[in-house]
């Protein structure tokens, strides 16, 4: 099969079937994972390049596991210790990697629609590893592969996305993926972490944390960024935590199994607690092991530039 | 002596649409009959099926020059208007240095005469350095030639300042141009805030960026009893406040520029820059109270807001590129077919939104074709139909999102005091 888009920009550039093969193959990735040899052949003489503009350490570590364990060749460049430093544009930057033979770009940066510029100039395969405030598909189909595992399926599951909606490329991802698989999804936040009309995209919203908990099958705590308060988008930590924050007595409202997750990296003690975090319904680590499988199969599908696009 | 035989004249400044010859002398517009007899020394155009019209005036334009001329110059620019089918461009002060000083204007008009183009009327700015702090010399600019008065790019944030500089203007009968936006409350929006916006996780500019400062200098207008013109309305509500202003007898002027009334924010959908624009593009119920606006006259004129950038300031990320829209070579057919095919505007209101609105609002002897009067003169093709092609502007600026796009109703001749300096697109000088 494979994907038929030459670039993984948004994830509704994956139909329905294209993210059920992936979650399929995923889960044969998990056991590669856990052998004691990490290493399949699959795609020897592949070059991966991870692009990326911003920090990150799971997000790129991931990916490059994901194409190591499949065994390409993985680069990874940072905007810091590059020629973006010298101050050379995003698409004369990819035109480079692209002429040393990059079969795959993934790219994480921060402006929101930057990989269109990659995409239309390169012939190799884009990968979105986050941009801007935009999306983050690979994040999404991590969050969503763990929650099938847990689940079965996510078909009228009440999914509650809570947190800094208005910034998060994790919650614009996962409100496609989930909404094509039939769940309900519910983003909760303040007013002023809530992007206009949210709601169109098929989604309840609440300002209410109880209210978006209630009987939920998951949870999902966003990361808060610490800069965004002196903004002036809420007034401080201490009453973010008290209103959105996530601890034992608020989470008795969800389901008695229902799963917390966090795409990390996690300000313990403002949107989760430590107790939470590391509790029982906890699979954030889960969300880890699942994104280099989940990130392997994507791989496995795209790996071969647009030779490989099924037409 | 030129002979303008069987073209359909469109004049609103005086009621005439229908077909009747000029004849221009010494570039001016001597008779103006039915039939006029050819003799022996005269050039005659037979413009048998073609729109004949007073040359079209765009009242916000940016020439770049002095100051950033990699992105457009005084020359290109000018060669870009008469391809687009205008005989006359106002230009905006935000060069550099700012055209707060003689020195600017003067310079903007020796060049602009010496290319004899078209005709180039500079705006000044409002505050020194367009810093919204202290007041240009108003009456020393517009003795120099400044037509009018503008911190464009910004608004004078301040509104006391914003206050005084419509009092003091008044003595003067000076025009204060008002580029509406506070700028606290757009923050780090690129594009409108709505739902694709949210969509697209680009941070969103709401309308009532706009409407609180049209708001704010109508009732500064009103407080003062001075002429204000709103540049670039974008909004549904923006013409409401304009429309009660006008009603309650606010000297309010207003304008809109073409890629408003033709594109929604939807276009920004694929990321392509050249759609960043400021004000924003934004949904479609403004397009249609905006056309309503030109309709009924809250809305008085067409301006392009010309923002001519360079290739590679514009091939960035969104976020990053410039605002501004290259449009002085679009802005006709846009009209033409989004406003007078579409069935919203008659011939008469199109070319009055066009030429004789803004040469009223700027105060010049233009926008007409009576007799004694300077012949600039724009003729259009309501037939030829072809597809924008932004290699073949002349303006440095190919930053235009139409692009591509096929349109009707293009200007094929720009004549300026009874000179033919444009046809069919190219120019002949």
């Amino acid at each position: 099969m494979g994907i038929k888009s030459k670039d993984l920009i948004s994830l509704a550039d994956l139909s329905v079937e294209e993210m059920k093969e992936v979650f399929m193959n995923a889960k044969s990735m998990k056991d590669i994972i856990s052998r004691d040899i990490k290493k399949v052949p699959t795609l020897r003489g592949k070059v991966v390049v991870n692009l990326f503009y911003e920090n990150s350490t799971r997000t790129r570590s991931s990916f490059e596991l994901a194409g190591k364990y499949m065994g390409a060749d993985v680069i990874n460049i940072s905007a810091s210790s590059s020629s973006v430093a010298k101050g050379e544009n995003l698409r004369d930057t990819a035109k480079t990697l692209e002429r040393m033979g990059a079969d795959i770009v993934i790219m994480r940066h921060p402006v929101s629609g930057s990989h269109h510029i990659l995409a239309q100039a390169l012939q190799a395969r884009v990968i979105n590893a986050g941009d801007g405030t935009h999306e983050h598909p690979t994040q999404a189909l991590l969050d969503i592969f763990t929650m099938m595992e847990h689940l079965g399926s996510v078909e009228g599951k009440k999914i509650a996305i809570i947190g800094d909606i208005l910034h998060s490329r994790v919650a614009r991802s996962n409100i496609i993926g989930l909404n094509a698989l039939g769940a309900e999804v519910w983003v909760c936040g303040p007013p002023t972490l809530i992007p206009s009309q949210v709601e169109k995209l098929g989604v309840k919203v609440t300002w209410d944390m109880e209210k978006a908990l209630e009987a939920a099958d998951v949870v999902m705590m966003l990361r808060i960024q610490l800069e965004r308060q002196s903004k002036g988008l809420f007034p401080s930590t201490r009453e973010y935590a008290k209103l959105y924050g996530l601890n034992e007595r608020k989470l008795k409202l969800a389901k008695d199994n229902a799963l917390v997750m966090h795409p990390g990296p996690m300000n313990r003690g403002i949107e989760i607690t430590a107790e939470v975090a590391e509790g029982l319904l906890s699979v954030i680590e889960e969300q880890v092991t699942n994104g280099v499988a989940i990130r392997m199969a994507l791989l496995y599908a795209m790996g071969g530039g647009k030779g490989n696009v099924v037409d | 002596m030129l002979l303008i035989k069987n073209g359909l004249v469109v004049d609103p400044s005086q009621n005439i649409c229908e077909k009747v010859d000029i004849l221009i002398k010494n570039g001016r517009v001597t008779e103006l009959a039915e039939n006029i007899e050819a003799h022996s020394d005269m050039q005659v155009l037979d413009l048998a099926e073609k729109v004949v019209a007073p040359g079209f005036i765009d009242m916000h334009v940016h020439l770049r020059e002095p100051g950033f001329e990699h992105k457009e110059t005084i020359l290109t620019g000018c060669k870009a208007a008469l391809r687009g089918g205008f005989t006359g461009i106002a230009c905006m002060p935000n060069t550099r240095p700012v055209a707060d000083n003689e020195g600017v204007i003067e310079l903007i008009l020796a060049r602009a005469r010496k290319y004899g183009l078209a005709d180039v009327y500079p705006i000044a700015s409002i505050t020194k350095g367009q810093e919204g702090k202290e007041l240009s010399e108003f009456a020393i600019l517009k003795e120099c030639g400044a037509i009018a008065f503008s911190d464009d790019g910004h608004t004078v944030r301040n509104t006391g300042v914003m206050r005084r500089a419509l009092d003091y203007a008044k003595m003067l009968d000076a025009l204060l141009i008002s580029h509406c936006e506070d700028e606290d409350l757009v923050g780090s929006g690129v594009m409108h805030e709505g739902l694709v916006s949210t969509q697209l996780g680009l941070a969103g500019i709401p309308s009532q960026a706009e409407e609180i400062i049209i708001d704010r200098d109508i009732r500064l207008a009103e407080l003062t009893k001075s002429r204000i013109h709103i540049a670039h309305v974008s909004t549904k509500e923006g013409v409401e406040i304009i429309r009660a202003a006008k009603k309650r007898g606010v000297k309010v002027t207003a304008e809109v520029t073409p890629h408003h009334f033709s594109l929604t924010h939807e276009a920004v959908k694929g990321y392509n820059t050249n759609t960043k624009v400021n004000p924003p593009l934004r949904t479609q119920e403004d397009v249609n109270a905006l056309i309503y606006g030109l309709q009924d006259g809250t809305i008085d004129c067409i301006a392009t807001d010309h923002a001519p950038h360079a290739r590679e300031e514009k091939e960035v990320e969104y976020d990053y590129a410039p605002f501004g829209i290259s449009g002085l070579e679009t802005a006709v057919p846009l009209a033409w077919q989004n406003l007078y095919l579409a069935g919203h505007l008659s011939l008469m209101q199109l070319v009055n939104a066009l030429s004789t609105a803004p040469a009223k609002i700027l105060g010049i002897d233009r926008g007409t074709l009576k007799v004694g009067k300077v012949a600039d003169i724009t003729v259009i093709d309501p037939e030829l139909t072809q597809v924008v092609d932004t290699g073949k502007f002349a303006s440095l600026g190919k930053n235009s999102p139409f692009n591509g796009w096929k349109l009707t109703g293009w200007p094929i001749m720009t004549i300026k005091e009874g000179k033919i300096l444009m046809k069919m697109g190219d120019l002949i000088v």
